[in-house]
């Protein structure tokens, strides 16, 4: 039987990176994964919980619960912070003892970010993709230190054809995205963002890759502003590239 | 009733950051970094993750025994002749501390570098009853002169230049002073020795105070610290209730955690012990010791299962220094003496969410700093716990967010728990942005998207993945 995937598709890749989302449905089926959209999900509610509204969090976790508790097989999103707040922050939410602390412990127990999806359960590091690009990585927090994922983002890249990997200093220093942190404190999210995109400029790349909506949108606008050529791209975006310019 | 202190206002200290701070900051701490990380490689990362476990393990075990400790290392104390006062809060402490001072008829102190006095604003009280206080570390000396407080809880000078310390000399000492290390140490090393000879108090705080012995022990790299607590005829040591340990074996634990994670050494250049009074002629050191063990809300803290870790810290700084946002801002943004990831931790809960309910937001939450402390205080677990609690309060403070906030967080969540909603949200966000699109990017947004565009424009809203979905033929399903 095919292994199944349930997309968990996280709010802000909703609405900024549709086309990440349509590319990791081609590359997940292209693996032999039978995957399903789950339509009444919305959002896991991390930007509560990182806000400190506890109470609306619980919500939206218990509604996030519901929908994909029905489900079966993998749990799979692009983006490592999303992963984290299921895996490591929804059982919180309830009390020791009680059925939705049961079951928030269950469905986190199979829910995966992409890349560790593809590298520890499929076993897949080359995906067929051809990428004809200088690239380098920014790790994302929560997918590096919440999620514990350093290497496997990289082995994937590694096996892309025709990609050089760059490597970035401070590769592993925060972007200054934060969640909340970005709008509360604006100032200081800009100088950090703007330290990452000295040091992505710096290194030569012709893009920059990671995985997780918030830093995407806080490095491609930094980019932007910068009027730099480097693109940012989710990691999903090159394993999808045939060769042609993406 | 007096007014309390002011309200931290995290964003507007960072808007007034000086431009060369963040760099001289990032120099600094690289340097504390790169030497850490090479004492642990030569430890091994499996030991040194042991050593980490062994520090929280034993510093928890105290916290949760800490009447026991606390009244062991009294009575050891008291044996060794020293007197042992309590101070339920800082106004307490610095009152004990000026009875001391009047009873001995004290018109100069010298001090040595210590976090627990600046907590409780101790200068300023004495400054305030006419008592000369000089600070005898050299970066407390620097800052003391500059009139402001330490940038960094370890290093609190590291951030000005031999250029701005030779000009402050000049200006303030009055001296010949060349923007060049060796002597401005010289100059400094003259005038404190004057100080240390002509004091009548010496104040330290203390690392660690061992329970076993009633040993106070100071971790000091300048010697300074020994100047002050022997050569004056009077001792007094503030030290927080949470610096007790066990015994010398726990210490030793401690102590090999605390220099590396803080210098880059494997021991500081000195390691002070001192066990009470001269006992015997034949001993030397002050007359007088007297110990000042300060709670200052610790053990409202003990009390929050969520957050009483908070009280491991053993400030060696390394959270602040892997910080990337206080290497971008530098420690006077925090407001308060103790910076960076810890600070933001304990200021909140020793000085109330109302007036630091700032300081757990400014984290990104990237977790570097959890990774680092060598006592593993789960920090964004604490700062989350924080955010909780000014958000919507907990058992041990009401919420402190504006009633707007939380109503603007209430009506949020049904926008995005209902799905209809949500979709109809995705929806209308598409249509409306049209008339701020630029380039299919949304560069200048009003209120309050406003505080996002202001760093970096936005990528333009574009959610068609579920009709995308839908779109596609049931056997591509």
């Amino acid at each position: 039987m095919a292994i199944q995937a349930q997309l968990f598709i996280t709010c802000l890749t909703e609405q900024f990176f549709p086309g990440v989302l349509r590319r990791m449905v081609t590359l997940l089926e292209r693996l032999g994964v039978e995957v399903a959209f789950p339509e009444a999900q919305t959002c896991c509610g991390q930007p509560f919980f990182n806000s400190g509204f506890r109470a609306q969090a619980r919500d939206l976790a218990r509604r996030w619960l519901a929908v994909f508790g029905q489900t079966d097989g993998y749990i799979v999103s692009p983006s490592g912070s999303c992963v984290d707040m299921v895996r490591h922050h929804f059982p919180g939410l309830f009390p020791p003892g009680t059925p939705e602390r049961q079951r928030a412990v269950e469905v986190a127990a199979r829910t995966r970010e992409f890349t560790e999806f593809l590298v520890k359960d499929l076993r897949v590091t080359d995906v067929g993709a051809r990428f004809l690009h200088r690239v380098t990585y920014h790790a994302s927090c929560h997918l590096l230190r919440g999620l514990g994922v350093r290497e496997e983002p990289k082995r994937l890249l590694a096996k892309v054809q025709g990609l050089e990997l760059i490597s970035l200093a401070g590769e592993e220093t925060c972007c200054g995205f934060g969640g909340v942190f970005s709008v509360i404190y604006p100032e200081v999210s800009q100088a950090m963002m703007e330290a990452k995109v000295r040091a992505v400029t710096e290194s030569g790349a012709e893009a920059v890759v990671a995985c997780d909506a918030g830093c995407l949108m806080n490095i491609a606008g930094g980019l932007r502003q910068a009027n730099s050529p480097v693109r940012a791209m989710h990691l999903i975006e090159v394993l999808a590239a045939d060769g042609d310019p993406p | 009733m007096s007014h309390g202190p002011a309200r931290i206002d995290f964003r507007a200290n960072t808007q007034q950051v000086p431009p060369g701070m963040p760099a001289a900051v990032h120099k600094a701490t690289t340097r504390f970094l790169t030497g850490r990380a090479a004492l642990v490689e030569i430890l091994g990362q499996e030991l040194w993750q042991q050593l980490r476990q062994a520090g929280h393990d034993l510093r928890l075990h105290t916290l949760m025994h800490l009447d026991h400790y606390l009244e062991r290392a009294e009575r050891a104390m008291t044996r060794a002749g020293g007197h042992v006062h309590w101070a339920r809060d800082a106004a307490e402490a610095r009152r004990i501390v000026l009875d001391i001072a009047e009873q001995h008829q004290v018109r100069r102190v010298v001090k040595s570098k210590s976090m627990v006095t600046e907590e409780i604003g101790l200068n300023q009280a004495m400054e305030a009853a006419g008592i000369r206080v000089v600070e005898t570390d050299l970066g407390e000396y620097i800052v003391q002169l500059a009139g402001v407080g330490p940038a960094h809880i370890v290093v609190p000078a590291f951030h000005l230049s031999k250029e701005e310390i030779a000009a402050l000399f000049r200006e303030k000492l009055g001296v010949d002073a060349a923007a060049e290390a060796q002597q401005l140490c010289q100059i400094a090393r003259q005038t404190l020795r004057e100080e240390f000879l002509a004091a009548d108090m010496g104040i330290s705080g203390g690392n660690f105070l061992v329970a076993e012995t009633g040993t106070i022990v100071m971790v000091t790299n300048e010697g300074n610290g020994r100047m002050v607590t022997t050569v004056p005829p009077l001792h007094v040591a503030v030290v927080g209730i949470d610096k007790v340990v066990p015994d010398w074996e726990s210490l030793t634990v401690l102590l090999k955690l605390l220099a590396r994670s803080a210098t880059g050494q494997k021991l500081s250049c000195y390691t002070s012990f001192i066990s009470g009074a001269p006992r015997t002629g034949a001993e030397t050191g002050p007359w007088e010791l007297h110990l000042v063990l300060l709670d200052n809300g610790r053990s409202r803290i003990l009390q929050s299962p969520e957050c009483r870790e908070t009280l491991l810290c053993i400030r060696c700084g390394a959270c602040l220094n892997i910080c990337p946002v206080y290497n971008t801002v530098g420690g006077y943004a925090y407001g308060w003496p103790i910076s960076g990831p810890t600070g933001a931790i304990l200021a909140p809960q020793i000085l109330g969410a109302q007036v630091a309910g700032a300081l757990p937001f400014a984290s990104t939450l990237c977790g570097a700093c959890n990774e680092i402390c060598p006592v593993k205080i789960p920090i964004t677990e604490i700062l989350l716990h924080l955010r909780h609690r000014v958000a919507e309060g907990d058992a041990q403070e009401g919420p402190v967010a504006p009633a707007m906030l939380r109503a603007g967080a209430r009506v949020g969540a049904v926008g995005l728990r209902t799905p209809w909603l949500y979709r109809l949200g995705s929806r209308l966000l598409k249509r409306v942005q049209t008339r701020f699109l630029r380039d299919g990017w949304l560069p200048n947004l009003p209120r309050p998207l406003n505080r996002w565009t202001m760093a970096r424009p936005l990528p333009a809203f574009a959610a068609d993945f579920r009709e995308w979905w839908r779109s596609r033929t049931p056997e591509h399903r």
